[in-house]
């Protein structure tokens, strides 16, 4: 079989599954449901190595293969397939979406089986990597942009999952309106491409782009700055990130799959798809790699504040998008790839700790309540902890060789780029005080009362289940959030998927060390082929200065938030009074939110408003009531003629027949 | 003969029944003043047919006896219903259908 008969496997086993579970729900039996969602995904990802396989098999110069199933629309000039385009890059991202999904897929068959939605929640799960396959798969902008929806369709589905609670309901709405806003951005440009360079197809497009555009001209910069509105806001970049972190009010294993490992770094991934367009609009790319800095930094200072678990983690993932997006941004295609693809191991294992540790807590996600779970949770504890030690780049670990090597690519570019090298390790010095932050905080310290029971009695708390954004308490009868989710000690396919990730977490790094072997970069190098940013490439000296660098200030950072958090648990009370504003202002998320509120929703609730009171009211219903009161006028004077009177309506045809005869008459003569 | 006291013999009737319909308030007679009309057509019908030398105006005549005998059956039948029911027999008081 060819490379492309594979891929569209790797396409067609999660929508399969993702049919197969919706319309058996009422006759598959609560366990079926998982396994068949798990196992739809496993296939895909034994699909996609084959894939794989077969694209080795070939020279490194031909691994780029187009195939169409059916011609979706060709109308005059324009040729619309349903086509996938299979080279180094899609393979690379469907196997990592694949691979995190089927571990995500396995830890859920534990985690929700007290779920009673756990039928609709598979379905949900396995469409969304379907959705999420199309995407990366797409031949063409047009199925480029219906993955793209279908995955926004997804995340507002998962991230409502729980509907009866109203904080999850606006939480979906709030991530799927700012996604809409990304869908504009990208369909935008795909007019502005079409009009420009006549196709859709990625070959096409990518092939005449050079040609067509001169740099830096003004159609391509618009075309690369729409594409951009799209890709921030599927990756919840400033300042369209608002989403993701409300966005945590899903299921846990939902924040540990779409928004930490694969969808949100859809945004990535587009830039570096288009990175043809890119590569000849170089002050895009130079704000892109801006606008990732900036969140990157802002990201990690909310994250050093944050009270609750979840939302913590994903700003951190926040922070961590934004250092792929400066990565693709400036020409590191294969660095930020491949933090990509460390990022997706090691964030969705701290998730799934998180996961383990909020049910342990009865759906807790203050960690001001948590502490002590290191001897409570022994398992779930070590998997945090590898997770955050690749997190916080620790010397050897995943993070700690992807993370570098962005910023060694930046420190070769020189010039203004360094400032992404001092500003990205102040990053990631920050990364690292707020990943031990946590860890410190939930898992060292008094225990709390639910890590007492658990070490005691070896049981899990249970409480009256009540919504950790406000407090409310839950209805649990219909078993949305379950009366209790299970944790990793005594799931067995929880713990396999957080030990295969733990592991990956702590040795995936070593595919890319500088100087020893580059995977990676090797092998989507020639995806990347045609006009680039930069020929720079760092020294393999350099590389190792950097990370020497990084490993000296992840240290740093670690031993920080030790002093900070544990040598004297005053002290970040202290500091915090200290510094009240600035607590103030990092705790209120930077007021990123009033402030979009301010500029955008208050204004367009006023216009809404205005057109309701104003035009609505006169302009709308005056034509309306207006058009209604003439016709009825009009009629009122011709029904004065129907008044009954047979004579007179004998008299109006004789008259009007006489009239007639006359004209006739007259006319004729 | 010349065909112009013809048309004038049916002018007159036709006239006569025009000024029956809008003076009369008797339902019949004022069938009866249709009727004059149609025969007031019929004859100049007849006489024109005779002037040109073809009979299409005659057959036109006859099928317009035809079109005034189905006329007077739905008529007649209406005012025998009228007066069954025992409305007014005049037309300026059945009105219901004004507008």
């Amino acid at each position: 079989m060819t490379g492309t008969a594979w891929a569209w496997l790797v396409l067609l086993f999660p929508l399969l599954g993702s049919i197969v579970i919706a319309l058996g729900y009422k006759a598959l039996p609560q366990k079926a449901a998982g396994m068949i969602g798990t196992a739809a995904i496993g296939l895909s990802f034994a699909c996609g190595i084959a894939a794989l396989i077969s694209l080795l098999g070939e020279d490194a110069d031909a691994r780029h293969h187009a195939s169409s199933l059916w011609d979706y629309a060709s109308v005059a000039g324009l040729d619309i397939k349903l086509g996938i385009y299979l080279d180094q890059l899609s393979i690379f991202m469907v196997l990592v979406v694949t691979g995190v999904s089927t571990l995500i897929h396995l830890y859920s068959y534990g985690y929700m089986q007290s779920d009673e939605g756990y039928h609709r929640f598979f379905s949900y799960l396995n469409f969304f990597v379907f959705s999420m396959l199309l995407l990366v798969l797409a031949g063409n902008f047009v199925l480029l942009i219906v993955g793209w929806a279908f995955v926004g369709f997804a995340s507002y589905a998962l991230i409502s999952f729980w509907y009866r609670r109203e904080t999850a309901t606006r939480a979906g709405m709030k991530a799927f309106v700012i996604n809409v806003v990304g869908d504009i951005g990208l369909v935008l440009a795909a007019f502005l491409i079409f009009r420009e360079l006549g196709s859709f197809d990625y070959g096409t497009v990518f092939e005449r782009a050079p040609e067509v555009f001169s740099v830096n001209e003004w159609s391509v910069t618009a075309i690369c700055l729409l594409l951009l509105v799209g890709a921030f806001a599927k990756s919840a970049q400033l300042p369209l990130h608002t989403w993701l972190p409300d966005a945590m009010e899903g299921p846990t294993p939902v924040s540990s799959l779409i928004h930490a490992a694969t969808m949100v770094t859809a945004g990535v991934y587009l830039i570096a798809r288009t990175h043809v367009l890119f590569a000849l609009a170089p002050t895009a790319a130079d704000i892109s790699a801006f606008v990732g800095l900036a969140t990157l930094l802002v990201a990690a200072t909310i994250a050093l504040v944050m009270t609750d678990l979840k939302r913590a983690i994903a700003y951190s993932t926040m922070s961590q998008i934004g250092y792929m997006v400066v990565g693709v941004s400036i020409g590191a295609y294969g660095a930020g790839m491949f933090h990509l693809m460390t990022h997706a191991f090691f964030k969705a294992l701290l998730f799934m700790a998180a996961g383990s540790i909020i049910a342990a807590m009865a759906n807790e996600q203050n960690i001001d309540r948590m502490g002590g779970f290191a001897k409570a949770m022994r398992f779930t504890s070590v998997t945090m902890l590898c997770g955050g030690l690749a997190l916080a780049a620790f010397p050897l670990t995943s993070g700690f060789f992807s993370k570098d090597e962005i910023l060694a690519y930046a420190g070769a570019r020189g010039g203004m780029y360094l400032i992404f090298v001092v500003l990205g390790y102040f990053g990631a010095f920050l990364t690292a005080i707020y990943t031990f932050r946590l860890i410190f905080r939930v898992l060292q310290g008094e225990p709390c009362a639910e890590a007492r029971e658990l070490i005691e009695t070896g049981h899990v708390a249970h409480e009256a289940p009540k919504n950790p954004a406000t407090g409310e308490p839950e209805d649990t009868d219909v078993g949305f959030p379950g009366p209790e989710h299970h944790i990793a000690e005594t799931s067995a396919p929880m713990r396999v998927a957080m030990g295969v990730l733990a592991f990956l977490a702590l040795v995936g790094g070593l595919v890319q060390v500088p100087g020893v072997d580059n995977v990676i970069s090797d092998f989507l190098d020639p995806a990347f082929e045609g006009p680039v940013l930069s020929h720079v490439h760092p020294s393999i000296e350099w590389d190792w200065i950097g990370l020497a660098i990084g490993g000296i200030i992840s240290l740093a950072g670690i031993w920080a938030a030790h002093w900070l958090y544990v040598a004297n648990p005053e002290r970040p009370r202290a500091l915090e009074q200290r510094f009240q504003a600035l607590h103030d202002f990092l705790f209120h998320k930077w007021y990123f939110d009033e402030a979009i509120d301010l500029l955008v929703v208050r204004p367009a609730l006023a216009i809404g408003r205005f057109a309701n009171r104003t035009f609505e009211r006169f302009v709308v219903d005056g034509l309306v009531t207006g058009t209604e009161e003439t016709v009825r006028s009009a009629g009122g004077i011709v029904s004065r003629a129907q008044n009954g009177f047979v004579r007179s309506y004998a008299l109006l045809l004789i008259a009007g027949f006489a009239g007639l005869a006359l004209y006739f008459l007259l006319s004729s003569s | 003969m010349n065909i112009t006291w013809y048309i004038v013999l049916s002018s007159l009737l036709f006239a006569t029944g025009v000024l029956g319909i809008l003076l009369r308030r008797s339902p019949l007679v004022i069938l009866l003043c249709l009727e004059l009309m149609l025969n007031a057509g019929n004859l100049a019908l007849v006489a024109f047919s005779r002037m040109v030398g073809n009979e299409q105006g005659q057959v036109f005549a006859v099928i317009v006896m035809v079109i005034a005998a189905c006329e007077v059956v739905v008529g007649l039948g209406l005012i025998v219903a009228i007066f069954r029911r025992r409305l007014p027999l005049n037309v300026d008081d059945l009105r219901e259908l004004r507008g």
